[in-house]
């Protein structure tokens, strides 16, 4: 979408008041819902997400089965009530390519080979979305899946940068998503720093990209420390 | 979607890449001798057939008379869709479109969309009431791995051969044609496939069935990047990516050439 006399900065601080490096205020909490094996419920900005995770468990339908591990399902969806227009309830294009992509972002780092012939499902639902909810979907993701046991070698932590007014910044909100100039989700393996999810639209040269890139991967670096948190903040006593 | 591969198999393919070689004697950097067909299918207001190795891809673009969005009520729309059909692999199914070529079209669309490539300014008719909807069909006709590149470089090619119909009184005659789509920029993807330590540019079909991740860079003209993918379970570093990009943008400059 391009803009016609949107602005994006004011008095030279975005349109929350941030820095062109500052996240969003972002609160998670892991262990929220009784029937899945685990779950967790993020906020992120206006973003409001909850995942759950379910299994290892038989894989329905048996097809789809591996003989020699586990596999990853993920869902994505988005509630019709999650955005300004009322949004068509089930999966649309948007929704099976980001479900797919954090399917392969999360299964990076599971532990499949323990498990054959069984799935792990995750289910994200967006309850309130405001741009990121890819990025806040698959953080909260790998917090349900570490809450549910699931055997892995990391966490996986998603931030995203972009460019609006043609400056690099990170963690874009939805009018500097929907008026800017570029978006790079990311998603790492922190331990590692090794990129796991990785989508890129709009224009970037070769040196705004890699300014973008490590300010996302600081963002994801950042997303990691208050995933822990919150999972140590369950077993407190 | 990709069928079974042998693990020895895997691990040979795996071995010769990290000496740099690969299965079809190709260096890391080299494509698979690519041709380009172009106006085929005279239904269509533009077509063009990619071979990329044994990969083919055929391309229709069909324009018709539609309202715009009400967020660009002075742009004309593109449609973007994949077809894997049951006649390109014994392993496609027909059926709904299912995620991988749902990844396909959105992938190829966002490299022609971010690029700028189509003034879509320039099909619109009247404002906030009628534009041209561009659509473009990717069918795949043979899957012999890679096809990100071969779909892209068949729409890119389609939209450069498409002819406008002629409109009168808001109705589009088909059988006259008024010039060409207004084509400001032709973006280029390439696609990259990680295996062990290796990174290699177009993997066949058997490379994609054994690799860990995979990276599609897409660049306009001007060598900026306009669109990004990663895919598959596994991961790149940091310094990876960067390499793979500035091999990408390199490697988009050689195939611009055969537009």
């Amino acid at each position: 979408m391009k803009k016609d006399g949107v602005k994006l900065f004011v008095d030279g601080k975005r349109l929350d008041g941030r820095e062109l490096d500052e996240l969003r205020p972002i609160k998670m909490e892991v262990g929220v819902l009784k029937r899945a094996d685990g779950s967790a419920y993020l906020e992120w900005g206006e973003n409001k997400i909850i995942a759950a995770c379910y299994g290892p468990r038989e894989v329905h339908p048996r097809h789809m089965e591996e003989a020699d591990k586990a596999i990853v399902r993920v869902r994505y969806n988005m509630a019709p009530f999650s955005v300004p227009d009322r949004k068509r309830p089930g999966p649309d294009r948007r929704s099976h390519e980001i479900s797919k992509v954090t399917k392969e972002a999360l299964e990076s780092v599971v532990l499949t080979h323990l498990y054959p012939k069984t799935v792990v499902d995750v289910f994200i639902e967006v309850l309130q979305a405001n741009a990121g909810t890819r990025c806040a979907g698959i953080t909260a993701a790998a917090l349900a899946m570490a809450d549910a046991g699931i055997p892995m070698r990391d966490l996986i932590s998603s931030c995203a940068a972009g460019k609006i007014e043609g400056k690099v910044a990170v963690d874009m909100m939805g009018a500097e998503d929907n008026f800017g100039d570029a978006d790079l989700p990311l998603a790492i393996s922190p331990q590692k720093k090794e990129v796991t999810l990785l989508q890129m639209d709009g224009n970037f040269t070769r040196k705004e990209f890699e300014e973008a890139f490590n300010m996302a991967m600081k963002g994801c670096l950042d997303v990691y420390e208050i995933q822990k948190q919150a999972l140590l903040k369950k077993y407190e006593v | 979607m990709l069928g079974v591969i042998a693990d020895i198999k895997k691990d040979y393919i795996k071995k010769l890449l990290e000496e740099g070689k690969r299965l079809d004697g190709r260096g890391l950097d080299d494509y698979r001798p690519i041709e380009i067909k172009k106006d085929l299918y005279a239904t269509a207001e533009g077509s063009a057939l990619v071979s990329l190795g044994s990969t083919q891809v055929a391309v229709g673009v069909k324009m018709i008379l539609g309202e715009p969005y009400s967020d660009m009520p002075n742009r004309g729309v593109l449609t973007t869709s994949a077809e894997l059909g049951p006649l390109a692999s014994p392993t496609f199914e027909s059926g709904p479109p299912r995620p991988p070529a749902i990844e396909l079209a959105r992938v190829v669309d966002r490299g022609i969309r971010e690029s700028g490539s189509i003034d879509t300014e320039k099909l619109c008719i009247v404002e906030g009431e009628q534009v041209w909807i561009v659509f473009l069909d990717i069918h795949v006709l043979d899957y012999d791995g890679n096809l990100f590149d071969a779909s892209t470089l068949a729409c890119i090619s389609a939209l450069l051969d498409a002819k406008m119909p002629k409109v009168e009184d808001g109705k589009a005659i088909y059988g006259e044609r008024s010039g060409s789509l207004p084509i400001v920029d032709t973006p280029i993807s390439t696609t990259y496939a990680k295996l062990g330590s290796a990174i290699a540019v177009d993997p066949h079909l058997e490379e994609e069935q054994v690799l860990d991740a995979r990276l599609t860079i897409t660049t306009t003209k001007k060598g900026e990047i306009c669109a990004m993918q990663k895919g598959e379970g596994g991961a790149f570093t940091a310094e990876e990516v960067l390499n793979t990009i500035d091999r990408g943008i390199e490697k988009a400059k050689e195939l611009r050439k055969l537009l």
